[in-house]
């Protein structure tokens, strides 16, 4: 089987990319490579210019922030389905957090250049993906917003015991 | 979802302080048996007990043991306040006062047949505990059954053993994660309504229970919701400040419901409309 008809079953029962028309998922898939992480490996750093956008295939992917002198701090996790990194599409497309393969890891990679390139040249391919990329970068901004407020630390309030 | 009541539910049963155990840094459970007779201590999974602690105070706390070994009481606490921070000092032989059961129950029973989620914030572990065990005691009866559960940081993960022991089942999902973490936890980090995505439950067939602080309750019913799982087959178990636990003093009450007699468990559908009102 062609690379490009494994990726486009893939995107076919991707959640994201389910949607898009037949057409519009072989322009993504035409952009697509395989790709393999082991234990420990870096899939990309923070501040590096984001060359792929990754849908991972299997495995677990922690997003971390490195602080000189302390152990890095995860702040989010992901995994099989789900896709990692959105700065790819959003200028000046470089990378906030440093990802690292938590265990052996399988992606599927978009080179990000080939896919911005389509975008330009057909908007309503670029419309379509970028609908289906911002409930994810929503959902995402939301889900750190909820991690900041702590809804796990000691409530002020006395007398209610068992939280 | 009622439950029967007892003959006198303002008496107060003195219980020997069996086992204190720490949980996590400022949670412990009390494993408490009768100071006088052997009776058994039938419960239901969700309902709660005022734990009284003699000259400090009295406090309502939710049942996280076995409802199957109803000849021990276990109760897991936070320590926040006066009383729970005095009952964390108990040692083996302590007496405390008890009564109850109180409160409604979460729908198990009802549940069969059908797939359930539980989903657990922090300590709201506990009150779901007794309801797991019922349901891994018939799991035969039940569609698929997961386990979601978020924590602070892996040290605030209530239950650890107990969590990879169903999670070790080839018949239960569990799946944790927590707020924030080191470099060396290898699980997950995030909300725990980011775990509802993968629990691979049929949203039309399923049935959930829902326990810990408000904040996350509303976040979870809201994504149980946008995957389909209908109102009146979510159930979450509220918290406000319960003192008589009989519907008598009004000291708990939100909207037309008194928590400590028409809850803690409610379906959704039945408080969808106070649950909205910030002033509550």
């Amino acid at each position: 089987m062609r690379l490009v008809e494994v990726v486009t079953r893939v995107l076919q029962e991707n959640s994201i990319f389910k949607e898009l028309t037949p057409g519009q998922r072989e322009l993504v898939a035409g952009c697509a490579s395989l790709m393999v992480f082991q234990e420990g490996a870096f899939i990309y750093r923070e501040g590096q210019p984001a060359q792929h956008f990754y849908l991972i295939r299997h495995g677990r992917v922690a997003l971390e922030v490195h602080v000189p002198g302390r152990a890095p701090i995860i702040v989010d996790s992901l995994r099989d389905g789900d896709p990692l990194g959105w700065s790819w599409l959003i200028p000046p497309y470089r990378t906030h957090f440093d990802a690292r393969a938590l265990g052996l890891t399988r992606v599927m990679g978009f080179d990000a250049e080939c896919l911005r390139q389509k975008m330009e040249e057909n908007p309503a391919f670029g419309y379509a993906l970028h609908k289906r990329m911002a409930p994810v970068i929503a959902s995402r901004l939301a889900a750190a917003r909820r991690q900041l407020i702590d809804i796990y630390g000691r409530p002020d309030q006395q007398g209610v015991a068992w939280r | 979802m009622a439950v029967a009541a007892l003959p006198d539910r303002m008496q107060l049963h003195p219980f020997l302080v069996e086992r204190v155990t720490m949980d996590v840094s400022d949670t412990f459970t009390l494993v408490l048996r009768p100071q006088y007779g052997t009776d058994a201590f039938p419960f239901k999974p969700g309902q709660f007990n005022m734990l009284y602690l003699f000259g400090v105070g009295e406090v309502p706390i939710s049942i996280s043991g076995d409802p199957q070994q109803p000849e021990r009481l276990v109760h897991t606490i936070r320590a926040l306040g006066t009383v729970t921070a005095a009952m964390q000092k108990l040692k083996k032989g302590s007496v405390v006062g008890v009564r109850g059961p109180f409160g409604t129950a979460w729908p198990v029973d009802e549940a069969a047949g059908a797939d359930v989620v539980i989903i657990a914030g922090g300590v709201g572990l506990a009150p779901l505990r007794p309801a797991i065990h019922a349901i891994l005691a018939k799991r035969g009866q039940y569609g698929r059954f997961v386990i979601l559960y978020g924590a602070r940081t892996p040290k605030d993960i209530l239950f650890r053993r107990e969590l990879q022991r169903w999670g070790g089942r080839m018949d239960t999902f569990v799946d944790v994660t927590v707020d924030r973490a080191p470099g060396d936890w290898r699980g997950n980090v995030g909300v725990v309504t980011s775990l509802i995505g993968h629990g691979g439950f049929e949203p039309e067939h399923t049935i959930a229970f829902v326990c810990g602080p408000e904040v996350m309750i509303r976040y979870a019913v809201q994504a149980l919701s946008d995957r389909g799982v209908r109102d009146d087959r979510i159930y979450l178990s509220m918290e406000r400040n319960m003192k008589c636990a009989v519907g008598f003093c009004g000291h708990c009450q939100w909207g037309g419901n008194f928590v400590c007699r028409d809850g803690p468990v409610f379906r959704f559908d039945g408080i969808a409309d106070v649950f909205q009102v910030r002033e509550l």
